[in-house]
C-alpha cells in the first residue's frame, strides 16, 4: 500500500490514468447502478406500502421510507456490493493477469513503481467516482419508486413527493458520501492487493478475484456497521 | 548467453540479476554499481539503462503496438507527441514491423510479439539488454530472424546483450561468451569456439544432445 501512493513518475501521465480509470471504473457502471437504483425504490416503495396498511400511518410515509432507505443504505451499501463484485472482480482479474504474463515485471523493468502505476490510479478514481454513482443511485431509486408507486396505485404522485420532501436531514447525504467514500477505498485497495501478489496463473487470477471480491465485500459490511454507529449514534 | 536445461535455473537468475528476485548471496555489478545495494532511486536510475526481452514478450494487452513502444518513451522523456510517435516507428521499422502500429497484442504471432517487445525494449536506448528465451515457441525461420535482430541490435547500440536460452542453434549463430548452468551453479564458462571442444560430461550431454549437433560434432 506504500508503494501504491509512492511518488509518480510522471504526473500527466497519472492524471490520464485516473481519467481512464473513471471511465473505466465509474463510466461503465452507471448502468448497472441505475437498473438496481430503479427496483430497489420501487421494491422498497411497494414492500412499504404493503406494510403500512395501518390507518395510523401516513401513506405519505412510504415516500419517506423510500428516502431514507435509499439514502441511508441502499445507495451507499448494496450498490457498493455490487460494485465489489463487479469492479472489484474487473481489477482483481486486470492486475492478476497482468502479474502472470510478466506485465507487472515489465514496467518494474522500465524503473516504473508498478503499485502506484497500476492501483493508486484505480483508488483515486474509484473514491472520486463512487460519491457520484451513489448520489446517481439515490436518485433514480427515489425516481424509480415514485414510478412504480404512482404506476400501481399503492401511492399518488402529491404523498410521495410529500413523503420524500418530509423531514429531510442533510446530513444523512452526507454520511451516505462519508461511507461512499470509504466503501470507495475498499471496493478499490482490496482486489487490487490480491491482483498485484497473484502467483501462478489462470487458476491463481480466478481465486485471486474471487478472494477480492469476497474480502472486499465482508469489509464493506464491517464498515457499514462502524461508521454507521460513529456517525448516526 | 546463458544456457542450462529447463528448470536449471536460468529464468531465476536473469531475474536475480534485473533485480525482480531479492539475492540470498553474492552481488550482481553494473558497471561497477552493487544493485541489491542501491536504494530505490538508485535502483530505478540502473532500471532505466535496462531493457528486458521477456519469454511472452510481456506486452500491456489494453495497449496497441505503437503505444507499447511509446509507453517507456513518454515515461521517461520529454519528447513531443510526435516525436515521441517517431521514435516508436523508428524502432518498429528497426524490428521489420512497420504496418502493425494500430494492432492489439492479441491480435499478433508469437514473432511479431517478440519483435514488437524488442522494438519497446530498444526505445529508450538502454545499455543492458536482457532476454529470456526469445525464441522459444517459434518457428526455425522466425527463431533466426530474432537471433539476427538481437545480434544486429547488440553490435549496431553497442549495448551488452545477455541471452538466456537451451537452443543450441542460437549459441552457435549468435553466442560470444556462454555459462552452462547445471542444477542451479554456474557449472562451465567459456566461448562458443571452447564450448564445442569442451570435455566436461555434463556440457557435452546438454551441447550434443540433438543429431544437429553431433552431426556438427562430428566435423570437428
Amino acid at each position: 500500500m506504500k508503494r501504491a501512493f509512492g511518488k509518480p513518475e510522471k504526473l500527466a501521465i497519472y492524471r490520464d490514468r485516473i481519467f481512464e480509470e473513471i471511465n473505466l471504473l465509474g463510466i461503465g457502471s452507471l448502468g448497472i447502478v441505475a437498473i438496481i437504483s430503479v427496483f430497489m425504490g420501487a421494491v422498497i416503495t411497494l414492500q412499504s406500502a404493503f406494510n403500512f396498511e395501518s390507518p395510523l400511518i401516513p401513506v405519505y410515509a412510504v415516500g419517506v421510507a423510500v428516502r431514507d432507505s435509499m439514502i441511508l443504505e441502499f445507495s451507499p451499501a448494496i450498490v457498493s456490493l455490487i460494485l465489489a463484485g463487479k469492479v472489484g472482480s474487473s481489477i482483481a482479474s486486470e492486475i492478476g493477469t497482468m502479474r502472470v504474463t510478466e506485465q507487472v515485471d515489465a514496467l518494474e523493468i522500465m524503473g516504473i513503481n508498478s503499485a502506484s502505476y497500476l492501483i493508486f490510479p484505480k483508488i483515486i478514481a474509484s473514491i472520486l467516482f463512487n460519491p457520484v454513482l451513489i448520489v446517481f443511485s439515490m436518485f433514480l431509486g427515489v425516481l424509480g419508486g415514485y414510478t412504480f408507486g404512482v404506476l400501481t396505485g399503492v401511492v399518488t404522485d402529491y404523498e410521495y413527493i410529500y413523503g420524500i420532501t418530509y423531514d429531510f436531514r442533510p446530513y444523512n447525504v452526507l454520511y451516505a458520501l462519508i461511507k461512499s467514500g470509504v466503501f470507495a477505498f475498499i471496493i478499490a485497495s482490496v482486489p487490487a492487493y490480491h491482483g498485484y501478489y497473484t502467483q501462478g496463473g489462470a487458476l491463481e487470477v480466478g481465486r485471486s478475484s474471487t478472494k477480492g471480491v469476497v474480502y472486499s465485500s465482508v469489509l464493506i459490511l464491517a464498515f457499514d456497521l462502524i461508521l454507521t454507529q460513529l456517525l448516526l449514534s | 548467453m546463458i544456457i542450462g536445461e529447463s528448470g536449471s535455473g536460468k529464468t531465476t537468475l536473469l531475474k536475480c540479476m534485473i533485480g525482480l528476485n531479492e539475492l540470498d548471496s553474492g552481488e550482481v555489478l553494473f558497471d561497477g554499481r552493487n544493485f541489491h545495494d542501491l536504494d530505490f532511486n538508485g535502483k530505478k536510475a540502473i532500471r532505466k539503462e535496462i531493457g528486458m526481452l521477456f519469454q511472452g514478450g510481456a506486452l500491456f494487452d489494453s495497449k496497441t503496438v505503437e503505444e507499447n513502444v511509446v509507453f517507456p518513451i513518454s515515461m521517461f522523456t520529454d519528447l513531443s507527441e510526435s516525436e515521441k510517435r517517431d521514435r516508436a516507428n523508428f524502432c518498429l521499422q528497426r524490428v521489420n514491423l512497420e504496418n502493425a502500429n494500430k494492432l492489439y497484442p492479441s491480435e499478433l504471432s508469437g514473432g511479431m510479439k517478440k519483435r514488437v517487445a524488442i522494438a519497446r525494449a530498444i526505445a529508450v536506448q538502454p545499455k543492458y539488454l536482457f532476454c529470456d528465451e526469445p525464441n522459444s515457441g517459434l518457428d526455425p525461420i522466425t527463431s533466426i530472424v530474432i537471433d539476427n535482430l538481437i545480434k544486429e541490435i547488440t553490435d549496431e547500440y553497442e549495448i551488452t546483450t545477455i541471452v538466456i536460452t537451451h537452443d543450441m542453434n542460437s549459441v552457435i549463430e549468435i553466442g560470444d561468451n556462454i555459462m552452462f548452468i547445471y542444477k542451479g551453479d554456474n557449472w562451465w564458462e567459456g566461448s562458443k569456439q571452447e564450448i564445442l571442444k569442451t570435455a566436461n560430461i555434463e556440457v557435452c550431454d546438454f551441447v550434443y544432445a540433438t543429431k544437429f549437433m553431433k552431426d556438427l560434432k562430428s566435423k570437428f
